[in-house]
C-alpha cells in the first residue's frame, strides 16, 4: 500500500508559469491510474515517489516504511525506495545487450539467485532470444518488455509507469494491456500508471485519478469517474461529453423535474439537487444518449431542430456533429437508416441530462 | 647530423604520464562540475579553466614559488620523495599537467553533461550507488567523448614550452623536451636540427588530432 501527501512550489519562471502540485492519494493492491493533461504534475508525482523530486511538503509512506517524510527530514535515496519504475523512454541502457540490462537490476539480489532470475524473466517476458541484442535493435514492444522485466527484476514493492504505450501503435497496445495484466496477476503490486489515454484508463485501471494543474480533481474507479464527472474540467478532460451552457428555469423536487433554457431552446430534465433556480450551469450528457431523428413538423418535447456540420463514419457508429457544438453518437446501422435526412431533430432524453 | 632522440622520449614519457594523471584530477572535477551542485562551484568552474588563459610564464611563475626548494608545498614533495621537484622531469610532467587538465574537465564535463540523465536515475533507482552509476552508466556512455579529450590533452602535453623552462629548466639529457629541445636549438643555430624536430612534432601532432576526430566521429554514428 503507497499513501503520499505531498506539495511541492515552483516559482515563475521566464519560460513557465508558476506550479504547485498538492496531491493526496492512497494506492493499493491493483493498478491506479493518473490521468491528465501535459503538465499536470503526473511525471513529477512519479518522481517524488521515486526519490527524484523532493517534495517540500508531506510524507510518502510504502508498507508502512517511510520514504520521505519532510516534518522529520526522511528523505531515502531512490536507490533505497525499492520501487520499479518504467520510464517514458524506457531508459534502457544503450551500451549493454538486454540481458546485460536485466543483469544490472538483478545485483541487488544474491549473487547465486542472479543469473537464475534473470533467465526466468528473459523466459516470462518472451525476451529469450533476443537476450543478446541491444537497445536500439530491439522493436518497440521488445523493448517495453525489457524495461518492465527490468524495473520488476529487483522485487520492487511498487511498480511505476510513465506513459508506457506511447507511441506503440494499435497491436502493440493490446499486447501491452495483456501483459500489464499478466503483471498485476502475477506480482501483486501497488501499480501507479500515468497516462492521458483514456483508453488505457479503461483497460487497465481499478483506481483513476485525476490530476489538474497540479490537484487532485476526482478519484474513483474509472466508470465511475466517466459516468460522473464532478466538474465542467473533469468533464472536459476526459473529452466524451456534450457540454453545454445553460440557465435553470424552474426546479420542481415534487415532480423530479427541472427546466432549463440552453442556447435558444427549453429543455426539460430531472431534478437536480444542490442548485437553484437562476443558476447559471453546464448541462453534460454523453453523445451516445442523444437522439438524432428527421424533421417531420415541429420538434416535440426536448427536441431542438439541428444543423447538421458534419458527419464522421466509424466502423461501428456515426458521429454526427451539429452547429451548437452537439455531437451525437449513433449505432451504424441506425445512421444507415436516416443518412437521407435534410432536417434533424436532436432530442435530449430527459432521464439522461445532468448539470455540473 | 647526429640528432639526439632522448627530447622526444622524454617529451612522450612526460605526455604520457602527465595524460594518465590528469584524466584521474579532470574527470572527477568534471563530474563535479556536471552533477553536484555546491557551494564555490562557479569558483571552482573558473579555477580549472585560468590555465587556458593566463600566460605559460605567469603559470610557471607560480609553480615555483609553490614548489621552490624553499615553499612549503616543495619541502613537503622533498620529504615525499627525497628529491627537490624542480629541474626534474617530473616537473615537466606537473607543467604538462596544467594543460592537460583544464581541456580535460571542459571536454569531460560536456561528455557527461550529454548523457540523458535518465539514464542515471534508471541506474540509481534500480539500487546502483552513485559510485557504480558512474563507472557502469555514465563513464561508459561518454567514453568516445572522453578518449577523444584525453588524446587532445596528451597532444596538448607533449606541447608545453613555458610552463616546462620556468621549472624544469632545459638540462640536456635530464629536462629538455621536444618543445624546449627546438627552442635551444635555435638559439644556438643549428637550423638543421631546428627543422627536423619541428617536422617531427608537427607529424606527430597531425597524427593525434586525426585520431581524434575519428574517435569523436565514430562516436556521432
Amino acid at each position: 500500500m503507497l499513501e503520499l501527501r505531498v506539495r511541492k512550489r515552483f516559482p515563475a519562471r521566464p519560460d513557465s508559469a508558476p506550479f504547485a502540485l498538492d496531491v493526496e492519494f492512497r494506492a493499493g493492491a491493483g493498478v491506479t491510474v493518473l490521468f491528465g493533461p501535459s503538465g499536470a504534475g503526473k511525471t513529477l508525482t512519479l518522481d517524488a515517489i521515486a526519490g527524484f523530486a523532493v517534495p517540500e511538503e508531506g510524507r510518502i509512506l510504502l508498507d508502512d516504511e517511510i520514504l520521505f517524510d519532510a516534518a522529520s527530514g526522511v528523505n531515502l535515496a531512490p536507490r533505497a525506495r525499492h520501487c520499479g519504475y518504467v520510464f517514458q523512454n524506457y531508459a534502457l541502457f544503450p551500451h549493454m545487450t538486454l540481458r546485460q540490462n536485466l543483469a544490472f537490476a538483478a545485483e541487488r539480489r544474491p549473487r547465486l539467485e542472479r543469473h537464475r532470475k534473470v533467465n526466468e524473466m528473459l523466459e516470462r517476458f518472451h525476451l529469450t532470444d533476443a537476450a543478446g541484442r541491444r537497445p536500439h535493435e530491439l522493436s518497440g514492444g521488445q523493448k517495453q518488455r525489457c524495461s518492465i522485466a527490468r524495473a520488476l527484476i529487483g522485487a520492487p514493492r511498487l511498480l511505476l509507469l510513465d506513459e508506457p504505450a506511447r507511441g506503440l501503435d494499435a497491436p502493440l497496445r493490446g499486447e501491452f494491456y495483456g501483459l500489464l495484466r499478466q503483471v498485476r496477476a502475477e506480482f501483486q503490486i501497488p501499480t501507479v500508471l500515468v497516462t492521458h489515454d483514456l483508453e488505457e484508463c479503461f483497460e487497465l485501471g481499478d483506481e483513476m485519478l485525476i490530476l489538474r494543474e497540479g490537484r487532485l480533481a476526482q478519484s474513483g474507479p474509472p466508470r465511475a469517474v466517466a459516468e460522473r464527472p464532478a466538474s465542467v474540467e473533469v468533464a472536459r478532460l476526459l473529452g466524451i461529453f456534450n457540454l453545454l451552457p445553460a440557465d435553470i428555469l424552474e426546479l420542481n423536487p415534487q415532480l423530479n423535474l427541472s427546466r432549463l433554457r440552453v442556447a435558444g431552446f427549453e429543455l426539460a430534465g430531472p431534478y437536480f439537487p444542490g442548485h437553484f433556480r437562476g443558476d447559471r450551469v453546464w448541462v453534460c450528457v454523453r453523445p451516445d444518449q442523444l437522439t438524432a431523428t428527421a424533421r417531420n413538423g415541429a420538434p416535440g418535447a426536448n427536441q431542438t431542430p439541428a444543423q447538421l456540420v458534419r458527419v464522421v463514419e466509424m466502423p461501428h457508429l456515426a458521429r454526427l456533429e451539429f452547429a451548437g457544438e452537439i455531437r451525437v453518437e449513433l449505432p451504424r446501422a441506425e445512421y444507415e437508416k436516416q443518412r437521407q435526412n435534410k432536417e434533424w431533430l436532436v432530442g435530449f432524453p430527459q432521464q439522461a441530462l445532468r448539470v455540473l | 647530423m647526429v640528432v639526439d632522440w632522448f627530447p622526444l622520449w622524454l617529451s612522450l614519457k612526460v605526455a604520457s604520464i602527465a595524460t594518465a594523471l590528469s584524466l584521474v584530477i579532470g574527470l572527477w572535477l568534471a563530474y563535479l562540475l556536471a552533477h553536484r551542485r555546491f557551494r564555490g562551484m562557479e569558483l571552482l568552474d573558473a579555477a580549472s579553466a585560468l590555465p587556458l588563459v593566463l600566460p605559460p610564464t605567469v603559470l610557471g611563475y607560480y609553480l615555483l614559488v609553490l614548489f621552490g626548494r624553499q615553499a612549503a608545498l616543495g619541502r613537503l614533495y622533498e620529504w615525499l620523495t627525497g628529491s627537490p621537484l624542480v629541474f626534474t622531469w617530473q616537473a615537466a610532467v606537473l607543467a604538462a599537467m596544467f594543460h592537460a587538465v583544464p581541456l580535460l574537465v571542459i571536454f569531460a564535463r560536456a561528455a557527461f553533461e550529454s548523457v540523458d540523465r535518465s539514464y542515471e536515475r534508471a541506474a540509481r533507482n534500480l539500487g546502483a550507488s552513485d559510485w557504480r552509476v558512474f563507472w557502469r552508466v555514465t563513464l561508459p556512455l561518454a567514453r568516445r567523448s572522453i578518449l577523444a579529450a584525453a588524446v587532445l590533452a596528451f597532444a596538448r602535453s607533449l606541447g608545453d614550452f613555458g610552463i616546462t623552462i620556468m621549472i624544469a629548466g632545459n638540462i640536456p639529457g635530464r629536462t629538455q623536451t621536444m618543445a624546449v629541445a627546438i627552442y635551444d636549438a635555435v638559439e644556438s643555430g643549428n637550423g638543421a636540427l631546428a627543422r627536423t624536430l619541428v617536422v617531427i612534432v608537427s607529424v606527430l601532432a597531425v597524427l593525434i588530432l586525426s585520431l581524434a576526430n575519428r574517435l569523436v566521429a565514430r562516436q556521432a554514428s
